[in-house]
This record gives structure tokens, sequence and C-alpha cells, in this order.
């Protein structure tokens, strides 16, 4: 085999032009494939983040996912069961025992749980209206669970425990309704009840409607305004690791029986879209590379053309079609290499480029292009450049190898 | 020759036809003998066959009927790597043309068949070579390319190269065809000498009558079939 890829250099050094302009190919095709790749990943990355970040990994709901089964077809499972008027019972809706249910999942390790309440409410302040969601929460428990103190623009979650009539609204709220920190707001309920909150902090997401529409608030102030004392519709659980999250919710659910919905369920179109979107980005930034493979196959097969006769003197010298191929193959293999050895640094420096572009999306703050730099993308852009040089030469090598050297010996005579 | 002179190549009945719409039959039912230390000549006017027997003798063609063995060893029923693994060790070939990789240097090319068989250390490899280009008076040329080399000189390192691995059998195909009457006789001296110095075999194809007058024994081949060479005909099939 030494022998083989010593003669392949041979061959490739001796075209040095040739092989440079085939290698150059391939190195951009491979800093292309690389830069666009890391920031299609770095992208979808930062996306996913902010997907599992800015809610909970884990929301379990008081409903089921299946309805529930009357007791006559308990009784004959299989049959037909046809009844006719069935009135749904009017019960106060919510976790039944919810206290018992957060006691069971904490004992899951990794993660964080908390109760929520939460409910519609009507803010009215100024003539203006906006329909509201309650949050209802347990201000002790909720850092770690809830994102929403990373947002803060205006003091902490905290200021919750400290005033028990505190609420905290969303910057955007705040701005439509023309208020400012320590204003009272009044909310009303559904049930008409009403209540009288200061705003005591505020968050700022980013997310317009969110910012909007949620407001904070502790969990017993809203079991009052809606009239469910003791109850928690929703338990929210944030996870150590949240690519678990769809596996824990599914045991969750299962030791349960509510409807407990991960991350990955709640967003599911998204990373199907994701994952078309991937699938579109690697045929793409495939394309390049293939192009480059026309130019190594380009020169391999001038080679094989040039050097049919060195063909038929090594075979009378006892080289197989085999070695014939490898010494192909090789030249193939080398150029993909000095195309991914030059190509990867050329990547590097046009992810450190696009690295320094700076969006300013109206009404946020400056964003970088997010770029990943994280090791499979170079193994993915290696192995692809890797992958159509080999198959480049391919071809040409196989027509090389059979070579039959009488036919060649007879015409060159 | 004795009868005791061991037998290294036996051909029987050789019969290659290219397949086409008008079939041609290259060599019809030639069968020919050779054993160690002799030094034959094939000679034929030109399209005769003389080429294609030496393909066929040399394992580089596969023939349409017939065997040859080597050293007893059907070659005809070998596979296309036991074939190139007896080249490889067993013959060695000189063509017309020197057929020198041009990318590589005159020792290299020599070196080349060793290195394939990896019989010895790169080291030893280089030396033997070097001796193989010395006794062919080319020390002084070793690592020029061939390029750098005249025809004479080059044909000389691809004989150094047919004898790399020290093959029982050296077939020639009109090995002084390109060259001057001075290197075509410094080269038939060489080939003459290998099969009667060092138990070899050499089977060399030439039109050139003085070359073949040299040999021990002559084939003659007048449309793919031997014959026995009429008196006062020149090798080259023409009337002397």
């Amino acid at each position: 085999m030494r022998l083989m890829i010593a003669i392949a250099l041979r061959h490739i050094l001796a075209r040095k032009r040739q092989s440079i302009v085939s290698l150059l190919g391939i190195m951009i095709g491979v800093a292309f494939f690389l830069a666009i790749s890391s920031i299609m990943q770095g992208s979808q990355k930062d996306f996913i983040r902010r997907l599992v970040d800015n809610a909970p990994h884990i929301t379990v709901s008081d409903t089921y996912r299946n309805p529930a089964k009357q007791p006559l077809e308990i009784l004959h499972p299989g049959a037909i069961v046809e009844i006719r008027n069935v009135k749904p019972q009017t019960e106060t809706r919510g976790l039944r025992g919810y206290r018992q249910i957060l006691e069971m999942i904490r004992t899951i390790p990794g993660l964080r749980a908390s109760a929520v309440l939460t409910g519609q409410a009507l803010l009215s302040f100024a003539g203006k209206d906006v329909n509201i969601v309650l949050n209802g929460m347990i201000p002790t428990e909720i850092q770690g669970i809830t994102t929403i103190d990373e947002h803060m623009a205006h003091g902490t979650v905290d200021d919750l425990i400290a005033n028990r009539d505190g609420v905290i609204v969303g910057t955007e709220l705040m701005r439509t309704m023309s208020l400012d920190i320590g204003d009272n707001i009044t909310l009303a309920a559904a049930t008409g009840q009403v209540r009288t909150f200061k705003i005591v902090a505020a968050f700022r997401t980013g997310r317009a409607d969110y910012d909007l529409t949620q407001v904070f608030v502790d969990i017993k102030r809203v079991q009052a305004m809606m009239d469910r004392p003791n109850r928690a519709n929703t338990i929210i659980i944030n996870l150590d690791d949240p690519q678990a999250a769809l596996d824990v919710a599914r045991s969750i659910e299962n030791r349960i029986g509510y409807k407990a919905v991960s991350w990955q369920e709640s967003s599911e179109d998204i990373l199907n879209t994701l994952m078309i979107r991937n699938i579109i980005m690697y045929t793409v930034v495939s394309a390049v590379l293939v192009v480059a493979a026309f130019g190594i196959y380009n020169i391999i097969s001038t080679i094989v053309m040039e050097k049919l006769r060195d063909i038929a003197i090594l075979k009378s010298m006892g080289f197989r079609a085999g070695d014939i191929k490898r010494i192909f193959l090789v030249q193939g293999f080398l150029l993909g290499l000095a195309g991914i050895v030059t190509g990867l640094p050329l990547g590097c420096v046009l992810m450190l480029g696009l690295g320094q572009i700076t969006f300013r999306p109206p009404g946020m703050e400056p964003l970088k292009m997010p770029i990943d730099w994280s090791a499979p993308q170079f193994l993915i852009a290696s192995a692809f450049a890797m992958g159509a040089a080999v198959m480049a030469s391919w071809l040409p090598a196989r027509k090389g190898a059979a070579v039959l050297p009488v036919n060649i010996l007879r015409g060159g005579q | 020759m004795s009868a005791a002179t061991p037998l290294l190549l036996e051909a029987e009945h050789l019969t290659r036809t290219l397949e086409g719409d008008i079939p041609v039959t290259l060599v019809r039912d030639a069968s020919v003998t050779v054993g160690i230390g002799e030094f034959v000549s094939v000679t034929g006017p030109s399209g005769s066959g003389k080429s294609s027997l030496l393909y066929l003798l040399g394992l580089l063609d596969t023939p349409t009927s017939g065997i040859v063995k080597i050293e007893g060893v059907d070659a005809t029923a070998l596979d296309e790597n036991s074939c190139a693994a007896l080249r490889l060790e067993k013959l060695g070939f000189v063509f017309q043309s020197h057929f020198l990789l041009p990318e590589f240097t005159a020792l290299e090319n020599v070196m080349l068949p060793m290195r394939h068989l990896g019989q010895y250390p790169d080291k030893i490899i280089q030396e033997k070579a070097f001796a193989l280009l010395d006794d062919l008076g080319l020390g002084d040329h070793a690592r020029k390319h061939p390029k750098q080399l005249s025809g004479g000189q080059s044909q000389r390192v691809a004989i150094a190269r047919a004898l790399a691995n020290d093959p029982l059998l050296i077939l020639a195909d009109e090995p002084t065809g390109n060259l001057d009457s001075a290197s075509s006789a410094l080269v038939q001296g060489i080939l003459k000498d290998l099969a009667h110095g060092h138990d070899r075999a050499v089977i060399a194809v030439t039109h050139d009558p003085a070359f073949a007058a040299q040999a021990d024994r002559r084939i003659h081949i007048i449309d793919g079939a031997i014959v026995t060479p009429p008196e006062g005909v020149s090798p080259d099939g023409n009337e002397a």
C-alpha cells in the first residue's frame, strides 16, 4: 500500500497546477459547507434553547389525554356500547391532590417542580381593556423553574414574597397601559371578583404578546379570585437535562394519569420544520462539494487516460487490478484530505467573519449571528468532502483498474 | 538443448482469436517449450503474431484455447491476481518502448517491482536496484529521470527493472526496435548473457536478423502458426 501511495503522490505532484485547482474546489467547498452548516446549526441550537428556556420543560395540566370511559364501557370491554343523552358532570377544575402529585414528582431526581394556577382576568385601566392570563405561582418555589426571572427588567421574582398583593407584569403591558412600577392595577376575574394589585416588578422576554398578556401573582390570590381554594391546574417542571423531557413526561403521565406535555411534544411542528430546514441546507451545501468533486473526477480521469501505458507496464510487472485501483483512489483521498486540511481553517475564518455580523431587529437588543463551533460540524464537513472526493476518484480508478495491458501494448507499438 | 534441461515454460496448442464480426486469429495452435538457460528468438513478418504469442506466454493475454505452464503449473487455470503474482515473481518484460514511469528516477523504476513484492526492506531493495543498474553500466545514471536518459540507457534501465525480482523468464518484445546499432548490440549482448550466464531463459521477439542469429533457437511464425524457418529467409520474412 505504501508503494501505491508513493505512486499516487508522484502523479499528483507531477501535475501541480491541475491538482491545486481541484484542491481549491474542495477547499472552498469544505469552507462553505462548514460555515453555512455551523450557522444553520448555531441558529437552530439558539432557537431550541429559546424554545426550551421560555417555557417549562414539562407541563402537567388538569386534563386527560383520552376522555374518561363510561362505566358501561369498562364493564363490557370490546363491546359496542351506545349511551344516549350523556350529561357531563360539572366539577371544580384543577389537579386533584396537587400537593401529593408534586411530592411524587419531586421524588424523580434531576428536576424541580412547582404548582401553578392560571386563569383569565380583565385589566381595565384608563378606559383600556386587556385580556390577561393570571399566573398564580408559589413565589418561594418558582426560582429556577420558570425562566421569567432571567428576563426581569425591573425588580425580581422575590418581590412577590415581600408583597403578597404584588404583581409582575410585562413591559409591553406597562407601555400599552401607561403603567409604571409601583402603580396599582385592578383585575377582574370571570367569577366577578375584583382585586387590586401593585406592580412590584416587570419582565421583558422580547415576545410582544407574552409581555402584554402574562402577569404573575401569588397563587393564593388567584385561588381566591377563581373560587378554587387549594387548587392548582398546572404543574410546571424544569429538568437538569431538557433532552430527557420526553421520557420523563411519559413516565409522569403513566403514574398520575393527568396529561404531561414535554417541550418536544408541544413544539413538535417546529422541530419538524427545523429538520426539513436541515435537509434542505445539507442538500444545498453538499451541492458545492459535488461540484468540487467534479474537479477531482476531472484530474484523476485525466491522469488515468495519460497513464494508460504506465498502467499496462505496472500490470505486466505484476501489479493487480486492485493495486491500480488503489493508486487512483489514494489520489482522490489525498486531494480530499488536502482540501479538508486547508478548507477547515478557511471555514473557521469565514465563521469568525460571519460571527461578527450584528443584527438589530427593531425593538430588540442587537443579536450576533449564532455560530455553532462544535466538533460535529467539522466532522460532518470533512466526511462529506472525503466522501465526495473518494466517490469522484472511484469511477476513473475502476476504469484504470480494468485496463488490459495487451490492448495498450498492441496499440502502443 | 539436451533433454536433461528442466523445462521452464511449456505452451501447448495455443490459439488466440479476437472475437468480432470477422474473427481474427492472432495465434494458431502454437506449441513452445523453453528450458532454463535457453535464449530463444521469435521471428516472423509484421503482423504474423510474434508479439501476440509473447503476450500469451507472458500471461498478459489469455489464450482462446491451449495451456501455458510455468514450471509445470498451468497458468491458464489461474485467476487474474494469481497470474499477476506469477508475473511479479517469475517473469520480466522488456518492450520496444522502455515504458519507464516518467515521475520516478531510473533507480526508483528498478525498485518498483521489488517494493511491490516486498521481500526485502527498502534499504536492501535500493542496494540491489543500484547493483542491477551498475551491472548494466548505468551506475552513474541511477538518479536521473527517464527523460534525461538516452534511448539505449532507458532500455537498459527497463532491462534492469525486468530483472528486479530475479525472474526465471525474460520476455522481450522488439527490445532493440527503437535503438541505434551500437545500443542495440549492447542490449543484445546483455540479453544473451542473461540467458547463458544466469540460469534464466530469454524469449525475444525481433525482426533483426543479426539479433535472431545470436539465439540458441529460433521460432518462426507466419500467420500466427509456428513454421520451420526456411533457409535463406530472413527473420522478417523477406527473401534474403
